[in-house]
């Protein structure tokens, strides 16, 4: 480690404009000419869509489905046998199926007066009844979202691993465990600004997004363009979690409306279509019965969960994702022989499900690990026993668990045994036993996962999905001074690209990191890629970024070489320079004679000169598995049914970290929203189907004052497959606090024999499980 | 969303509000902080023909210390009175309560006038001010009157508001050396809307003990003799049934909601055998 490469805590580079408040976000764009969109959004879930009235004076700025013809809708298909197609309609015609959904879109100088039109555009809506209960939707003689379905559901999935040989365990225990419909809550919201460019030929969009590549391709698709009609630009983004992964309605609106109207047009979300209209992710329900021995060890899963995938499957991860990853997924970190998993993708009269940061993980962690305390309760074990138990050992690794997930590498109880120990379990116990003065109830909790990351062709291919990652591109080229360009069709959302992907260079090459710039988040200079989600950006661009840079450094090596009269055999590079048996020549002097001295070349020099673009795998891409182990101590107060987390401690293992601290930041925003999961955060509907929170005073975040620090401890067991041993973590965080959280408030309630299952563990959710409990009814 | 177009007005003083607002109508909405007409006008909520801003009316920011209280004016902020830029006269209720009011940002700006003509239930001012026996004064065309800050609030997001009125000042008596005050609220997390208040005022030369229960779904529920209750102000003597069956016959049919309510009271109270 040089103090810049892979290793290293370099300060993020990003943040000299973000600080100063001089980021440039979809926001900050002005385009001479432009003008402000505003939508005419369904204010009903369910309904026929009789007209459109728009009053005459408006005419011209007011636009229809009836207006884009040829305009096709969003259709994400899953290539699971049985998945019914959906198409999400880039404004309604016949029905709508959402609040919120599009149904014209009005220009103004302003958004205000934008908005001042859409006011005077009137939806003749007839309304049908809403579906807003997944678990109602399913069954027969419910009301139907699209009717030639003739039913409510995407699709089915249905597993069995001998799932009878587990009906014999002396331990068995049902329960229903859910998970509420949430909100992803980027600080910036989506937007987009687009115009024609004249002279390219060619739709110009800036939006910020996670994966541009894939706009494009969506988009062009929509739109009926050829894909260099398009150009995506996603400048930097404040925050995606999965919500900027998506290509949405208004993105495709945006783009006919500036081909059609030949200026500038720009859609900002506010916040309230972000509530209502837009980002839905993470309602699943849980009817899970776990099998055990007397000695806590696991004989089987029985379970069927059942997701709410909204009104449409969303491009272009489709509405089945995150059911179907809940079934491979569910059996968690942990070894046992049986395992039975059904799984409902059900559409309902809300926003189409979205990925968000863990995607089913989050759900199913929270599911598994509640039933496992169950199971420790019931044998009379420390929850921590019957995990050691389980889980996968170290000696097992690279292991092939029931669903065929292949944990590549790891020390599990490891990782567990570092997180009790910092959380001092015996001192907890000690402390209940005492009591509080104050008479609020300890509890501690424990949760484990493990989170595969970069998973590529070979998973999803399965999935069938829109979108499949292949051979990951970097463009690497050094410039004429001496600096280096990185190309990337990842883009940062807030990972600190700009800084990571620089030090990765750095490592080959020893360039200074302040000399390698990346360029990334624009179609027309980047590499095609999938972009970033799915925890896969420093595997697989850290990964291609070696490739290339390792490309430069031998091209860089001959030229070195015959720069020093030398065999290229004889040559080394380190530290930015060639070293030869008889002296060196520096990266820079070597740059300079290929760009601007060619006459010191030989005839013979290899003609890439110092530029690579090439594609990167792993070894295996059946993903990297990174995972932690969380144990939450908390305090619930019986009276309030208030929470409040002591003390949380994170032992994370996500392979060689490329910056320690760029990875500490990424575990603390994902704890941060870890917690809102687990107690805050909470999109309901009402009987119509009417989306109850439009507002950050309803939807509850967690802020300062609820997000404790963390005790971060690192494990670093380098992944067998990839470039240094990296493995994938952006989404960890998030996955496991609901889960250690709600384990430990179900800890302090155990001696009311109260259980709260059900997320976000809110106080009138205790409450009224420690009245069920009181009663008798739990 | 952006509000409405609307025309705006600066009055610097409280007859030249008193007749925009004669002139306007109901079309004008008086805006003081814009901590809650804020975002309300950004939603079209109220979409005003014009809006009158009395911050810079002089009078409005006025504070008159007297022997018996205080008279607070309609304009001064949360902050103002957190920071003890205003004399506390309630034994140092008026800054505590002010200090756990929303967030910082929100006191600089929100005032108490406006937080009490919202009308919000949850809001802070309008239980412990009710604890304290307040009052407001308004001013309209017919002259000044003066209600109990507990009636000024008819219901949820309604105050007790005249056509071409406007709320001046709030007045707060002052506390006996003897008096012991105690508040309350459950908030899901700091600075949030609270879904539980508990207020008390126990002050025996004046002969007072009040309490009260907010963050109701309407107005507050007051009591204005909670010797029932709460005895003199100290824990041993809560009436724990005795509050729930109130609030129950107040309305409040939600079991766990009563609940939250009877913890916050008694919170309240045993705060104040405390202090």
């Amino acid at each position: 480690m040089t103090g810049q490469g892979v290793g290293a805590s370099a300060r993020r580079r990003e943040d000299d404009r973000f600080l100063r408040g001089r980021g440039q976000f979809v926001g900050d764009i002005r385009l001479a000419g432009m003008q402000d969109v505003a939508f005419v959004r369904s204010p009903l879930a369910h309904a026929t869509l009789r007209g459109v009235r728009i009053p005459d004076a408006v005419r011209s700025r007011v636009f229809t489905a009836a207006d884009l013809a040829g305009v096709k809708p969003i259709v994400a298909v899953s290539g699971l046998p049985g998945f019914k197609k959906s198409e999400q309609p880039v404004l309604a015609h016949d029905k709508v199926r959402q609040v919120g959904e599009l149904i014209a879109m009005c220009i103004g100088p302003t958004r205000a007066e934008a908005e001042d039109v859409a006011a005077t555009v009137t939806a003749e809506l007839e309304e049908l009844p809403a579906v807003h209960d997944m678990l109602a939707a399913r069954a027969r003689g419910s009301a139907l979202l699209h009717e030639h379905w003739g039913d409510n559901v995407f699709l089915e999935t249905f597993v069995d691993i001998g799932i009878e040989a587990a009906f014999d365990a002396p331990i068995k225990l049902t329960r229903r465990i859910s998970t509420a419909r949430q909100c992803m809550a980027p600080i910036e919201g989506r937007g987009t600004v687009a115009y024609w460019d004249n002279r390219m030929e060619q739709l110009v969009l800036y939006t910020g997004s996670q994966m541009p590549h894939i706009v494009r391709t969506g988009l062009a698709e929509c739109l009926g363009l050829m894909q260099t009609q398009v150009r995506i630009v996603s400048p930097d983004v404040g925050g995606g979690f999965g919500y900027k992964g998506i290509l949405l309605p208004e993105d495709i609106c945006l783009g006919w409306l500036a081909m059609r109207c030949g200026h500038p047009v720009r859609w900002l979300e506010d916040r309230r279509e972000h509530l209502t209209a837009g980002a839905n992710c993470r309602e699943h329900d849980y009817d899970i019965t776990v099998y055990a021995d007397r000695d806590g060890t696991l004989r089987g899963i029985d379970c069927e969960a059942t997701v709410d995938s909204g009104a449409y499957s969303s491009y272009p991860f489709s509405a089945c994702l995150e059911a179907a990853q809940v079934a491979s997924i569910l059996p968690g970190p942990y070894d046992f022989p049986s395992y039975r998993c059904r799984t409902w993708s059900v559409a309902t009269n809300k926003c189409p499900i979205l990925p968000y940061r863990g995607v089913a993980r989050t759900g199913v962690c929270y599911a598994l690990e509640l039933m496992l305390d169950l199971v420790a309760r019931e044998a009379g074990l420390e929850p921590f026993e019957v995990r050691m138990k389980n889980l996968v050992r170290p000696e097992q690794m690279p292991f092939d668990n029931i669903t065929n997930k292949h944990f590549d590498s790891g020390d599990y109880p490891q990782a567990l045994r570092r997180a009790l120990a910092a959380a001092d379990l015996e001192g907890i116990r000690a402390r209940q036993r005492r009591g509080e003065p104050d008479g609020r109830l300890i509890g501690i909790g424990i949760a484990i996962y493990c989170e595969q990351g970069a998973h590529g062709t070979s998973v999803y291919a399965g999935w069938g999905i829109p979108m499949v990652p292949g051979h990951e591109q970097a463009t690497a080229r050094m410039t004429p001074d001496g600096g280096l360009e990185l190309r990337v069709g990842v883009h940062s959302h807030g990972q600190s690209m700009e800084t990571t992907l620089a030090q990765v260079a750095h490592e080959i090459l020893g360039i200074d990191i302040d000399r390698i710039k990346l360029v990334h988040g624009d179609t027309e200079y980047t590499p095609y890629s999938t972009g970033s989600w799915g925890s896969r950006g420093a595997v697989m661009a850290g990964g291609a970024v070696a490739t290339a840079a390792r490309e430069v450094a031998r091209l860089a090596a001959e030229i070195g070489a015959h720069l020093l009269q030398a065999d290229p055999r004889t040559v080394t590079l380190r530290d930015g320079a060639v070293y030869g048996p008889s002296g060196s020549v520096t990266l820079a002097e070597i740059a300079h004679v290929w760009y601007r001295r060619p006459q010191d070349l030989p005839v013979s020099v290899d003609p890439r000169g110092l530029e690579a673009t090439i594609g990167y795998k792993p070894g295996r891409d059946s993903g990297t598995f990174s995972y932690a182990a969380h144990v939450a101590t908390v305090a619930v107060d019986p009276q309030t049914g208030d929470i409040e987390i002591l003390d949380y401690v994170i032992v994370e293992d996500g392979g060689r970290l490329i910056n320690p601290m760029v990875v500490d930041g990424q575990i603390y925003g994902g704890f941060a929203q870890g917690i809102g999961t687990a107690l805050y955060e909470e999109m309901n509907f009402d009987a119509s189907g009417q989306p109850l929170a439009s507002t950050f005073a309803d939807y509850l975040l967690p802020g300062p004052t609820e997000v404790p620090a963390p005790h971060l401890h690192h494990m670093e067991t380098p992944a067998p497959y990839t470039e240094f041993g990296v493995k994938g973590l952006g989404e960890g965080g998030a996955i496991a606090p609901p889960a250690a959280i709600g384990n430990a408030v179900n800890d302090a309630l155990r001696t009311l024999g109260a259980e709260v299952l059900q997320s976000p563990m809110t106080p009138r959710r205790v409450l009224a499980a420690i009245a069920a409990a009181r009663e008798g009814t739990a | 969303m952006k509000p409405v177009d609307f025309a705006y007005a600066r009055p610097m003083d409280v007859t030249a509000a008193l007749s925009l607002l004669a002139e306007a109508g109901p079309s004008a909405k008086v805006i003081a902080g814009s901590q809650s007409l804020g975002p309300m006008l950004n939603l079209r909520l109220v979409q005003p023909g014009l809006v009158i801003d009395i911050t810079h009316i002089a009078e409005l920011r006025l504070v008159e210390e007297r022997p018996d209280g205080i008279s607070i004016g309609a304009c001064i902020t949360h902050a103002d009175i957190e920071d003890g830029r205003v004399p506390d006269v309630a034994a140092g209720a008026l800054r505590d309560v002010a200090h756990g009011i929303a967030y910082r940002a929100v006191r600089n700006r929100g005032t108490i006038g406006g937080s009490l003509t919202h009308a919000d239930p949850s809001a802070d001012w309008i239980t412990m001010l009710a604890a304290l026996g307040a009052s407001v004064t308004l001013r309209g065309a017919a002259g000044l009157r003066t209600i109990p800050v507990e009636d000024y609030m008819l219901g949820a997001l309604e105050a007790d508001l005249r056509p071409g009125e406007l709320l001046v000042s709030v007045t707060v008596p002052r506390l006996g050396r003897a008096a012991r005050w105690g508040y309350y609220k459950l908030c899901r997390k700091t600075g949030e809307f609270a879904h539980a208040i508990g207020a008390c005022v126990v002050d025996p030369e004046r002969g007072v003990c009040r309490a009260v229960i907010g963050a109701t779904e309407a107005r507050p529920i007051v009591v204005a003799d909670a010797r029932h209750l709460i005895g003199d102000g100290t824990q041993e003597q809560f009436d724990g049934p005795a509050v729930d069956e109130l609030a129950r016959a107040s309305g409040m049919e939600d079991a766990i909601v009563r609940q939250t309510h009877v913890v916050a009271l008694r919170r309240a109270v045993a705060g104040a055998a405390h202090r």
